[in-house]
């Protein structure tokens, strides 16, 4: 309608209508995908089963989204059986079973003598068995970064579908707010906020989410934008479908391909935030393991007992790196323009 | 094989002005149309881009966006007045009495969704069905609408469909709750020539099996041909002529119905140069005075007439129901 009016011709009579450019969005680059995919065979196919099998399809294909998924798997596992594989309570003090503390790690296989307790990842400094607390730390780990996580994509799609949907002064007065949370640094942000909120795990999961928000509520509210102009949503327009039904049925459906990858390397971020913030002991308090902590305890110790000190931040590291290859091979798989 | 037009018309816009409230200028993108549909006819628009007739189309379903606006005129669908109507009441309107196909048939449907479930939507907001009887309906409409093996393509998403298969799903959600009035906006235009035929035949079975009045919108004068019972041709946001096909293809009067006609190659007789329509279309924010087609009229020139640069000419009947608006059929004039 509007090319119509603002793009006259200089041939009375155009033949062939212009093409659609190529658009920013996802779920465009998926079809174009489907159509250039050499290998898929499924150009012309009917029921290749829509476009999450085919975004599956391609994401194990990714080299570093299998290697993301293998690490995370391992995470996962440990956090689900912590109880079975720990063998001891996280918390449990062993010096009754002759063991001091920082003692270094000790396996029975690799030489340790067999009349010592087997700690394979040694004592801390308060006598308790480090496995069992690194093992326990991935459920807090995980815990708490998907939970920030999702409480910032909740506000955070909230937020940028109403603004993007209905612009005008809602938007204005939303992304304001947005730019603002977006203006300082987001530890110095998230420990601004646990100071006011008070430590705990609750309160720095809230922090960590606050600070995110915006991220999500921008990238939502570009891909409303761009949607909003598309073909589909007049059509739908013109089948009678109400505003909200629109922005709820048929718009947000298609923001999510970008919110998913943002979402989870968000989750990376997240993990190193609550890290940091329990190891400036402002997130998760202690008995309670938690990496982060673990390390800041440890931290002076780390010449005499390096083992307490390097477990905990190869596991956050582990994490970390989990959900960022997890992400960018998402990335890649969802839009082949970038990773080929 | 044509359905006559009955006596009250299905449609009645008259004196329409929708405007673009741009940072350059008002542009005039309908300005003053007139137009009929009676019921079980078919309508065509014809026009060359910019020219208004897709802007007349949306405004029917009043789903003109900023910075356009309706200013002026009055739209009636069956007797009752389009314009006076609340948001919630022409909503009920689109999709369930009058329903509209894009031109671009993949780009109008919903990525994310399967044709059928794009189908049964209709059903759930207009007949208020549940999910399983509007999928089972969606089925039997991809049927109606000559989809071979429905009940599997039913399940197939937009990208996995053809262009003609897209379109036809299209007209399945158009006429899904049996529209009095189906609105075309270049149905044909983004498809092969073979699926072009295909399409056509469809809306006309769809006219005469159901009695839907249909206004299809283009710039191929061979699809009108083919199709259309009356013709309108639109230029520069007013409508120039209007006759039923027989005769606007045999004897057209605007001189821009004439070019438009004598652009088209025709096979099998040689010509060393087509004939074709000299400038361009006129800028809508800055219209030239009287008559819009003026400046690249060369039967005015012909006929040595200098009022069409002065008074804009008015819609005249020049034979039965044969309107046009020239000054050349106006005796005062000459």
């Amino acid at each position: 309608m509007s090319d119509d009016l603002y793009d006259p011709p200089d041939r009375p009579l155009e033949p062939t209508n212009v093409q659609p450019l190529d658009g920013m969005e996802a779920s465009d680059a998926i079809r174009d995908e489907v159509r250039m995919d050499p290998s898929g065979g499924s150009v012309g196919a009917v029921t290749s089963g829509g476009l999450w099998r085919t975004v599956g399809r391609e994401v194990v294909r990714k080299k570093s989204a299998i290697i993301g998924m293998a690490l995370l798997s391992v995470l996962l596992l440990l956090a689900v059986f912590a109880p079975i594989i720990a063998p001891y309570p996280p918390d449990q003090v062993l010096f009754d079973e002759g063991v001091s503390p920082r003692d270094p790690p000790c396996i029975h296989l690799f030489g340790c003598p067999e009349d010592q307790p087997q700690h394979i990842l040694g004592i801390d400094g308060n006598g308790r068995d480090y496995f069992a607390r690194i093992v326990y730390g991935s459920r807090v780990s995980l815990l708490a970064a998907f939970a920030a996580v999702l409480f910032a994509v909740v506000w955070g799609t909230l937020i940028g579908l109403v603004s993007g949907f209905f612009g005008g002064w809602t938007d204005n007065v939303l992304m304001r707010i947005m730019d603002v949370l977006l203006s300082f640094p987001s530890l110095l942000l998230a420990i601004a906020v646990v100071t006011v909120l008070g430590p705990g795990l609750i309160n720095s999961i809230l922090a960590i989410a606050i600070v995110t928000i915006p991220q999500y509520a921008r990238i939502v509210r570009s891909s409303v934008l761009s949607i909003r102009e598309q073909e589909y949503v007049s059509a739908d327009q013109a089948l009678g479908v109400s505003r909200w039904r629109l922005l709820i049925h048929r718009i947000f459906p298609n923001t999510l391909t970008p919110l998913i990858v943002i979402a989870t390397l968000g989750i990376a971020t997240a993990v190193l935030e609550i890290a940091s913030l329990s190891f400036l002991g402002l997130g998760v308090q202690p008995p309670t393991p938690e990496w982060g902590s673990m390390l800041a305890a440890e931290r002076n110790q780390v010449f005499t007992a390096p083992h307490l000190v390097f477990f905990a931040g190869l596991m956050i590291m582990w994490n970390v790196l989990g959900f960022n290859l997890l992400g960018d091979g998402l990335r890649d798989a969802i839009d082949p323009r970038l990773g080929r | 094989m044509t359905v006559q037009a009955s006596d009250d018309p299905i449609l009645e816009i008259s004196g329409l002005e929708t405007y673009f409230f741009t940072r350059d200028g008002v542009v005039r993108a309908v300005d003053g149309v007139d137009l009929t549909v009676g019921k079980g006819e078919i309508l065509g628009l014809v026009g060359e881009s910019g020219c208004g007739k897709s802007v007349t189309s949306m405004s029917v379903l009043r789903l003109i966006q900023n910075p356009g606006e309706i200013v002026g005129g009055s739209i009636r669908f069956r007797g009752e007045s389009l314009l006076d109507l609340s948001e919630k009441e022409m909503r009920a309107i689109r999709g369930d009495r009058i329903s509209m196909i894009f031109q671009q048939p993949v780009g109008s449907l919903n990525p994310v969704f399967t044709a059928g479930s794009q189908i049964a939507e209709v059903y759930e907001i207009h007949e208020h069905m549940t999910s399983k009887e509007s999928k089972a309906r969606a089925d039997e409409m991809l049927e109606k609408v000559g989809i071979p093996d429905a009940e599997r393509r039913a399940k197939a998403y937009p990208h996995e469909l053809s262009g003609g298969m897209a379109q036809r799903v299209m007209i399945a959600m158009a006429l899904a709750a049996d529209p009095e009035l189906l609105i075309a906006d270049e149905p044909t235009t983004a498809l092969d020539v073979t699926i072009q035929a295909q399409i056509i035949d469809l809306m006309r079975e769809i006219r005469d099996d159901l009695g839907t009045s249909i206004i299809i919108i283009t710039h191929d004068l061979g699809v009108v041909a083919e199709i259309a019972d009356r013709v309108a041709v639109m230029y520069a946001g007013e409508i120039v002529e209007e006759a039923d096909t027989k005769t606007l293809f045999a004897d057209p009067k605007h001189p821009y119905t004439k070019g438009l006609i004598g652009s088209i190659p025709v096979a099998g007789l040689r010509r060393e140069w087509l004939d074709v329509i000299p400038g361009r279309v006129p800028n809508l924010i800055d219209l030239p005075t009287g008559c819009r087609f003026a400046p690249r009229c060369r039967a005015r020139e012909e006929a040595g007439l200098t009022i069409c640069t002065e008074q804009r000419p008015e819609l005249r009947t020049v034979e039965g129901e044969h309107t046009v608006r020239c000054f050349l059929y106006q005796e005062e004039a000459r």
